[in-house]
């Protein structure tokens, strides 16, 4: 999880248990029966209170969804998921949204303040000079807690809240873009959110704003074996920017949990979103027993001219992680960019990577995809760059490098280029490697640690990756780093 | 009390043995050149003081600064003031020289209790040294050891020696690659540390070094044992006769 500097110290004074998050919050919840089926789907609808077209879109999904058969062609294993075997919407019993954050429940607040999360306004303004000014959505479970900054953003245009409220007060705008870059018949677990996608975040940057801070939202899944099925839908309009950042974690459970995430992103004429996840789910224990299964679906439409998109993640934890956050190049020099550090551990498994879809004229891609596999934990990255017909001059750069700690580990590379354009120009390197013994004894002939040693080339390995993500979160990541490598070395 | 006490140290490398019986005393303050033929067991002796894995410790003791050194781990050594030149250091890609050193000056403030840099505070300590050392600054900056000549190489070796401030300085073939420019800026260096409280292994092949960095001992090293010592003039002797006529006297 990455939030601010009082993010670290908090880690440190949680004890020294491995998963730092492990612990779960004894607040009243709103349960739903469990299963999913047409009923769960209506009855989720009319909790949020949502329009008709919505129910309407859901319950196609859901239509769709159950004639739908599980993929298989995946790299990562994992037992078939028992779908009616969870609770698909789980709320704490504050029914309305709170207004101001004196209504929300103290609990609940404790523990964000525990995970480190500034929800509370005056702290992170009085945060001391150089403190961060983030503007956080806070998501527990399936339910938008508090967003704040909400003032400051509103002045700028910038509409920033959750994605229940977005469909009651832009509704237009919503359904304009819902579903439009990742359809519901997109892929089984796609077509699962949009039938019960309980909450997420809604961006609109208005034309020529470049949006005044980062923007930040933080997913806990706290209740026993509910699915997280957020839905996040950002779109920057001609001119506008945003970066915004994705924070995640989950308390320790012996069973898996699922989470199955929609991201869309939208970019118009000139325009530009960054989009960074840090990604620290409970990964599951040595043996790879229980851990958060982690089947995301983001992609980014580059529609207009010279719009770019840029996805940096740093994914260290889940005991499945399963995505490829894409970017579509419609509009003509428009550009994607895709920076992954993926670290598998103990058991954990990645499949892992991204689609580069180039259509429009002089089109540009980047990839860059650093992979870190120890224990027994077996990394792939899967990527697809595909250069349609019209896309004239056409770029693609890619550059995938993995690194193996221990001899128990895997990495694997998939790569597929698919062509169409004479007049293309793809480059692929890869790299895979050890970190040597060598490497290891310089460091500790200098006086550091096996393990600081480790993080340390680690860290130097994915430095390129790194760097892309915004500064505030950049340290905080390193540390994340260090500690998913612990007990990787010796 | 030596500084450093070496009594019938043997080591074996892959069941093989390289080291059969060293006996060495090095006293603070002194510089003690190591010299000897090719396979001698002069790296395996720098790497048995580094405690290097794969370099199993079969006979003999080593006693540090009072402490049993066999014992400790490597950082652990590193902590209490070994240094080991490296003959190849290795490159560490995306760690910049400052980031490296930085780790590696905590660590050590770290088990000796006292507080630790923060990076910016490190960086004007850091760039002093290089300054001293009339190093360039970029050094600093680039990977460590990433793309860098020997004699780059070298020289960050001296940099990291004069940053650390051991007690007891390994230099292992520092000499050799480096041209007479790089030869001088890196003596200089190990000159600059030389000091009461230090001690200084140099292992070199040649006497160059030597001219630049006069040792207060020489000991040739030949099969695993040292055959001879003396003081400096015995490194000239070599350079004239070679090792040849010392090995027959001793066999």
């Amino acid at each position: 999880m990455v939030a601010t500097k009082e993010t670290a110290q908090k880690v440190r004074d949680l004890g020294t248990e491995k998963y730092k998050y492990g612990f779960s919050t004894d607040i009243e919840m709103d349960i739903a029966p469990k299963g999913v089926n047409e009923d769960i789907v209506r009855m989720i609808s009319a909790k949020k209170g949502e329009p008709a077209w919505l129910l309407e879109w859901r319950l196609k999904a859901f239509k769709v969804w159950q004639e739908m058969p599980e993929p298989k062609w995946q790299k990562v294993a994992f037992p078939e998921i028992d779908y009616q075997e969870a609770y698909y919407y789980a709320a704490p019993k504050s029914s309305d949204k709170p207004k101001s954050l004196d209504e929300v429940d103290p609990k609940l607040l404790e523990m964000y303040e525990k995970l480190g999360i500034p929800l509370r306004e005056q702290e992170v303004l009085a945060g001391v000079e150089g403190a961060p000014r983030v503007a956080v959505d806070a998501v527990f479970d399936s339910v938008s807690v508090a967003t704040t900054f909400r003032k400051e953003l509103e002045k700028s245009g910038v509409i920033f809240c959750s994605i229940s409220e977005a469909v009651k007060t832009h509704p237009d705008l919503v359904r304009k873009y819902l579903g439009s870059v990742v359809p519901y018949s997109d892929n089984k677990h796609a077509c699962l959110n949009s039938a019960v996608f309980t909450d997420g975040s809604f961006v609109y940057i208005p034309k020529g704003v470049r949006c005044p801070m980062e923007l930040s939202t933080y997913f806990r899944i706290n209740a026993e074996n509910t699915g997280q099925f957020e839905r996040t839908l950002i779109i920057a309009d001609d001119n506008s920017y945003v970066s915004y950042l994705e924070g995640c974690t989950a308390p320790q459970r012996d069973e898996n949990q699922l989470h199955a995430a929609v991201v869309e992103l939208i970019a118009l004429d000139n325009a530009e979103i960054k989009y960074s996840t840090v990604q620290n789910w409970y990964p599951g224990d040595e043996n790879g027993k229980g851990g958060i299964y982690n089947f995301v679906t983001k992609r980014g439409a580059c529609r207009g001219h010279s719009s770019k998109i840029s996805w940096t993640q740093v994914e260290t934890g889940s005991a499945v992680t399963w995505k490829y956050p894409s970017c579509i190049l419609q509009g003509d020099n428009s550009v994607g960019e895709f920076y992954s550090v993926a670290i598998t551990n103990n058991a954990q498994q990645a499949d892992t990577g991204t689609k580069m879809i180039h259509i429009g004229k002089n089109t540009t891609s980047k990839i860059i995809s650093k992979g870190i596999s120890a224990g027994k934990a077996d990394q792939t990255y899967r990527g697809l760059v595909r250069i349609m017909p019209k896309a004239e001059g056409a770029r693609n750069f890619t550059q995938c490098d993995s690194l193996l700690i221990g001899d128990s580990c895997g990495a694997h590379t998939v790569p597929y280029i698919e062509s169409r354009n004479p007049s293309a120009k793809v480059e692929h390197e890869a790299t895979t490697s050890k970190i040597s013994d060598d490497q290891l004894f310089y460091c500790l002939s200098r006086g550091m640690s096996a393990e600081d040693a480790v993080g340390l080339i680690v860290n130097g390995f994915c430095k390129e990756v790194m760097q892309t993500l915004p500064m505030e979160f950049a340290v905080e990541a390193q540390k994340l780093i260090g500690i998913s490598l612990e007990g990787s070395v010796g | 009390m030596a500084l450093l006490e070496i009594r019938d140290l043997h080591a074996e490398v892959d069941g093989k043995p390289i080291l059969k019986g060293i006996n060495l005393t090095v006293e603070a303050g002194e510089v003690h050149a190591i010299m000897g033929p090719n396979g001698s067991g002069k790296s395996t002796l720098s790497y048995v003081l580094a405690g290097r894995d794969g370099y199993e410790v079969t006979g003999g003791e080593v006693i540090y600064d009072g402490k049993n050194l066999l014992e400790l781990a490597p950082e652990e050594r590193a902590c209490e003031g070994v240094f080991l030149a490296f003959q190849y250091p290795v490159e560490i890609p995306g760690v910049a020289g400052t980031t490296f050193l930085r780790h590696a000056v905590n660590a050590k403030r770290k088990y000796q209790g006292v507080p630790e840099y923060d990076a910016m505070e490190f960086v004007k300590f850091v760039r002093g040294k290089a300054k001293d050392l009339n190093m360039p600054d970029d050094m600093l900056k680039r990977a460590v050891n990433v793309g860098f000549s020997g004699g780059e190489k070298k020289r960050n070796e001296t940099l990291q020696m004069a940053v650390l401030e051991p007690k007891l300085a390994i230099l292992d073939e520092t000499d050799s690659g480096l041209d007479i420019d790089a030869l001088k800026v890196v003596a200089d260096g190990v000159n600059a540390l030389r000091g009461p409280e230090r001690a200084m292994l140099v292992i070199t092949h040649y006497q160059r070094l030597l001219d630049y960095v006069v040792p207060d001992k020489v000991h040739v090293l030949a099969n695993g044992r040292i055959i001879k010592s003396g003081d400096k003039s015995l490194a000239l002797e070599l350079e004239e006769r070679g090792y040849a006529h010392i090995l027959e006297a001793a066999a």
